[in-house]
């Protein structure tokens, strides 16, 4: 483990017209080469907006984004809809972001069980397959940072933990450090090495909490009972 | 499916019967109308067809009809290309949205025949005047529809794009152009029936073959059967196209729905 992204985030404001309304503010986190960070917080405290600049989608800021490696490393996003291209099928939805290695591509695409439904269209997907794709879609570029906001939230329970299966499996498949937004701290605590909990808005990490390594990675239930005790 | 399948066949000829017993029950009714009538400047629709025989078999039909085709192509891509280019620029751009809305409007408003007039005035009868300022009168109408669908083009989609780092090239190929395809097909569909409409009219004023230049001829011979027979031939031709060539291409382009 090594020490990968260094978040420094002195004052964010919001989009928009004066008086723009003070969205991040102080905020401060380090992220290693490895691990699984949980990001969790009310609604609407800019949990968004952090993962935007992480990704450099959103280049606005006072404070930095410190990339120990240099430049932003390879990145893949689970968005909080799974934005594929409805009018392109699965494959080309996949082949669109040009996975390195062809043969690890179809590998994740029989391990998120996708295999059949490769030749359909995004609109004939439920909700879950759609996401599962979306999730194929980050991994398959290798990654060496994973970016997910609310991956799983709008599904039904089971299908949220069979989400939440495919994703660990896809983690495991390759190790690569992934930041996850969530409201859900049992979700948090299920997947992730280490919780912040953040503030409400102007935001800032209020707490934070690493899972001990039994309690890592146990299931939703496990973390669920993790987090009544720890949180 | 399996369960509708006996019945598709008849339901496609229905539709097709729907389609097709309605103008001939006009073109039987234009018959009859114009032999009870007796005059010479309403001929029926049998004497159209003969005379469009006749034009066929001496090789004139299909010279000006060709002639006018080829102007047609001409100015529909110029302005398709053209109006595109400008729309989707003007939709992705606000300073130059602002600045060309104004000349955009302008040209828009403009009368097609003083168009045609002023630049034939200006540059002269050659078919290059022509095939542009029938393009010319496309234009505008072409970019409006584009400018509107450069601005509905999804935002999510392109920081997905950006996200991935998908190039520029697949970017336009694969997430902006299909967002702009139903906008693509509005405009050239309506292109194409104003396109070939204004062809005519530059014909008649400055080209010296085309079926707008044998209508000119016609009209100054009171050949009522002649003109019918060419504008007939003419609009079985833009049918044609839209059966053949525009709605194949809808549909590919929207196989995914």
């Amino acid at each position: 483990m090594a020490l990968m992204l260094d978040v420094d985030v002195r004052r964010k404001l919001a989009p928009g017209p004066a008086p723009r309304r003070v969205v991040l503010a102080d905020l401060r986190f380090t992220m290693d080469d490895a691990e699984i960070v949980a990001l969790v917080g009310p609604s609407g405290c800019g949990k968004t907006t952090l993962l935007r600049m992480v990704g450099g989608l959103d280049t606005e800021l006072d404070g930095r984004i410190g990339w120990t490696v240099g430049a932003r490393p390879v990145i893949g996003t689970v968005f909080q809809e799974p934005r594929l291209l409805p009018w392109r099928t699965v494959r080309e939805n996949l082949a669109l972001v040009r996975p390195p290695d062809a043969a690890f591509a179809a590998g994740l695409v029989d391990l998120l069980g996708l295999s059949h439904a490769i030749d359909l269209y995004p609109p004939a997907l439920s909700l879950g397959m759609a996401r599962r794709v979306a999730i194929a879609r980050a991994v398959a570029v290798k990654p060496a940072l994973l970016l997910l906001d609310e991956p799983f939230v709008s599904l039904d329970p089971a299908m949220a933990e069979q989400g939440r299966l495919v994703l660990l499996d896809a983690w495991r498949a390759r190790r690569c450090a992934a930041l996850l937004v969530t409201h859900d701290i049992a979700e948090a605590a299920s997947l992730a090495d280490r919780v912040l909990l953040l503030s409400a808005s102007p935001t800032r990490v209020l707490r934070m909490v690493v899972v001990p390594e039994a309690h890592r990675r146990q299931g939703l239930a496990a973390g669920a009972r993790f987090a009544a005790a720890a949180i | 499916m399996t369960a509708r399948r006996p019945r598709a066949a008849p339901a496609r000829l229905l539709r097709i019967a729907e389609r097709v017993l309605p103008s001939l029950a006009l073109l039987l009714a234009w018959e009859f109308a114009a032999r009870w009538a007796g005059n010479r400047l309403f001929p029926p629709v049998s004497a159209v067809i003969i005379t469009l025989a006749v034009e066929a078999a001496s090789g004139r039909l299909a010279y000006h009809l060709g002639l006018t085709l080829a102007r047609v192509a001409a100015s529909f891509a110029l302005a398709m290309i053209g109006g595109c280019a400008l729309g989707i620029a003007m939709g992705r751009w606000r300073l130059l949205d602002r600045m060309l809305d104004t000349p955009l409007t302008t040209l828009l408003n403009m009368p097609a025949l003083v168009t045609i007039v002023l630049l034939y005035v200006w540059f002269g009868l050659s078919e290059a005047t022509a095939i542009a300022a029938v393009a010319l009168n496309k234009l505008p109408s072409t970019a409006v529809t584009l400018r509107e669908g450069a601005r509905a083009l999804d935002p999510a989609l392109a920081e997905m794009a950006a996200s991935f780092r998908v190039g520029r090239w697949a970017g336009l190929r694969h997430v902006v152009l299909p967002q702009l395809y139903p906008y693509g097909f509005a405009a050239a569909r309506s292109g194409l029936a104003l396109i070939w409409k204004i062809v005519l009219v530059a014909e008649l004023l400055g080209r010296s073959n085309g079926v707008g230049f044998q209508v000119q001829v016609y009209f100054q011979l009171f050949d009522v059967t002649a003109i019918l027979a060419y504008t007939l031939a003419f609009v079985v031709v833009v049918q044609a196209l839209e059966w053949l060539a525009l709605q194949p291409l809808e549909r590919a382009a929207n196989r995914w729905r």
